[in-house]
């Protein structure tokens, strides 16, 4: 099987974000970057679907130094990687994903894998967009999955309840929390990803559409208050979300 | 052209909250372009059955601009409208408005730690919004059902949750327990709180959904799921900033926690310092004598 992980570089979760100086995008100056979380579900079931002579390719839309977040990939062990270049990675969810369709449509791919969402952009549409750019059936925030020859079998959380889904192979699937528990990259795995070759070429972006008009905090919570100690504080916090807060 | 097309999600011939919010957004966006509002109803799920009708609605119709929820169905059809349309999407709007003919929208990013504010340029937008954000439309709106056509993957089942069990991003009320819960035996104190309220899902932090004490469904956070419940009440969750980001646009907050010193504190609109073990039954015991009497 010849399986496609397309994966994000995202600042991770624990930074706390400042916005930078262009008033659009966020001030990376000391911020980490990771492997987006979700993508790493996306890597591990590659990887361990990966057959006698089968391939995992990580392909990414990125800037230059995305191409560590591939090595991260690698060092998990897939085999090799395509970075899409671009300095700006845009807005616009269907631009990105008509790079990655370019891409990924002569690539013979038998299960083109992506982490549900990037816990960046928040956009949950990427990996569903590129299935319908290149035809292929498309199951989103998968929790369980299946293949027995061409039959895929998906399971995915929807609002009370689990929908089973089925579908041919070549298809796309993206991964959620629950489908596996992500390896960490060995020692030895990380010296094996200096010598994986990696692509570079430039991303055949779509038109852009959504143009970022400005990037701002949240407001504040206004300074809560401690009601008071234990039991005792019950009758008035309930007093509180009765009267003063009106939510009960 | 400046119509808009509302997509509702109807459950057992009932059109959901969401729907109504739906409408509420497409009649201010055609409000503003001086057009109508036309709303199709999704009865079946499986969204790459539904993508092909409702794209066949929507070329008939020549909208400006399509409106839907940003729920497990919506998420999975707006990318497929978008690639079928060749239109832009915007996903899990917060806020909405037209700017000189364009459509504007706020959106939360990095789960919640940052807003953006963007700009569609295209003669067809489609807006995928939050649920529980808006305000929602209580008129009558003039509907056509969508037909679910037969698409490349198909919904086999649907098995449902556990009895009566509410999802985390739609409740209203949410009752989340951390590590300060002690191990998944206590977590009966969170769900029999959760029931006393009688709308409340329960929810967890990604530190008890990693240490397998809780599903993955119910985990809050940046890596979880984001919440903008009416009230959220956090028991034994200290407040990591991602777990912050996931519940911090909830209307009203509520921290039980042992530690004073807790970040949970900070966001909290309310704190009760203290054993949850004591705290919580009491509270629970207190909510339903409340609800009795209403």
């Amino acid at each position: 099987m010849k399986i496609a992980v397309c994966i994000k570089r995202v600042p991770d979760t624990e930074t706390r974000v400042k916005v930078g100086g262009d008033g659009v995008s966020i001030d990376e100056a000391g911020v980490k970057f990771i492997l987006n979380p979700y993508d790493e579900f996306a890597v591990e079931e590659a990887l361990q679907r990966r057959e006698e002579g089968g391939e995992v390719v990580v392909v990414t839309v990125g800037p230059d130094a995305a191409a560590e977040t591939i090595r991260t990939a690698l060092a998990m062990g897939a085999d090799r990687g395509v970075l899409l270049k671009t300095d700006k990675i845009p807005a616009d969810a269907l631009a990105i994903a008509k790079a990655l369709a370019a891409e990924l449509k002569d690539g013979g791919y038998d299960l083109i894998l992506f982490g549900k969402i990037a816990v960046d952009d928040y956009n949950h549409s990427v990996g569903t967009m590129t299935a319908e750019l290149l035809g292929m059936p498309c199951v989103s925030a998968a929790v369980k999955l299946t293949v027995d020859g061409r039959r895929l079998t998906a399971e995915r959380e929807v609002e009370g309840g689990i929908e089973v889904m089925e579908c041919e192979v070549p298809a796309v699937i993206t991964c959620d929390k629950g489908l596996n528990n992500p390896r960490y990259p060995a020692l030895k795995g990380i010296m094996a990803a200096k010598k994986k070759p990696i692509e570079t070429k430039p991303a055949a972006l779509g038109a852009v559409r959504l143009t970022l008009k400005t990037l701002g905090l949240p407001p504040e919570r206004k300074e809560g208050r401690i009601v008071g100690e234990g039991v005792a504080a019950i009758p008035e916090l309930l007093r509180l979300l009765r009267q003063e807060a009106k939510v009960l | 052209m400046a119509n808009v097309l509302a997509v509702i999600e109807q459950k057992d011939g009932t059109v959901k909250k969401s729907g109504r919010e739906v409408i509420a957004v497409a009649k201010q966006i055609a409000g503003s372009l001086g057009g109508s509002v036309d709303a199709l109803t999704l009865d079946a799920s499986g969204a790459a059955a539904l993508a092909a009708s409702v794209t066949a609605h929507v070329k008939q119709g020549g909208y400006a601009a399509v409106v839907l929820a940003a729920s497990s169905t919506g998420k999975d059809l707006g990318p497929r409208l978008a690639v079928r349309l060749d239109a832009p999407l915007l996903m899990d709007v917060t806020a909405i408005g037209v700017d000189g003919g364009r459509i504007t929208a706020s959106r939360p990013v990095y789960a919640g730690k940052a807003i953006q504010q963007i700009v569609a340029d295209a003669p067809l937008t489609i807006v995928a919004i939050r649920p529980n954000t808006f305000t929602a439309d209580t008129g009558e709106v003039k509907t056509s059902a969508a037909s679910a056509a037969t698409g490349s993957s198909t919904v086999k089942e649907v098995k449902a949750g556990g009895q009566g069990v509410l999802d985390v991003g739609e409740a209203s009320i949410v009752v989340s327990g951390g590590r300060g819960m002690k191990g998944p035996e206590h977590f009966h104190l969170i769900e029999d709180l959760a029931k006393a309220f009688g709308n409340a899902a329960v929810g967890a932090s990604r530190a008890v959904v990693d240490a397998g004490w809780r599903p993955h469904g119910e985990q809050v956070g940046q890596t979880g799921k984001t919440v903008s419940p009416q009230l959220y009440i956090a028991v034994g969750i200290s407040g990591a900033i991602q777990h912050l980001a996931g519940m911090r646009t909830a209307k009203v907050i509520v921290a039980i926690n042992k530690d004073r010193d807790a970040p949970i504190f900070k966001v909290a609109d309310y704190g009760i310092v203290g054993d949850a073990f004591e705290i919580v039954p009491r509270l629970t015991e207190e909510v339903r004598k409340l609800r009795a009497e209403h």
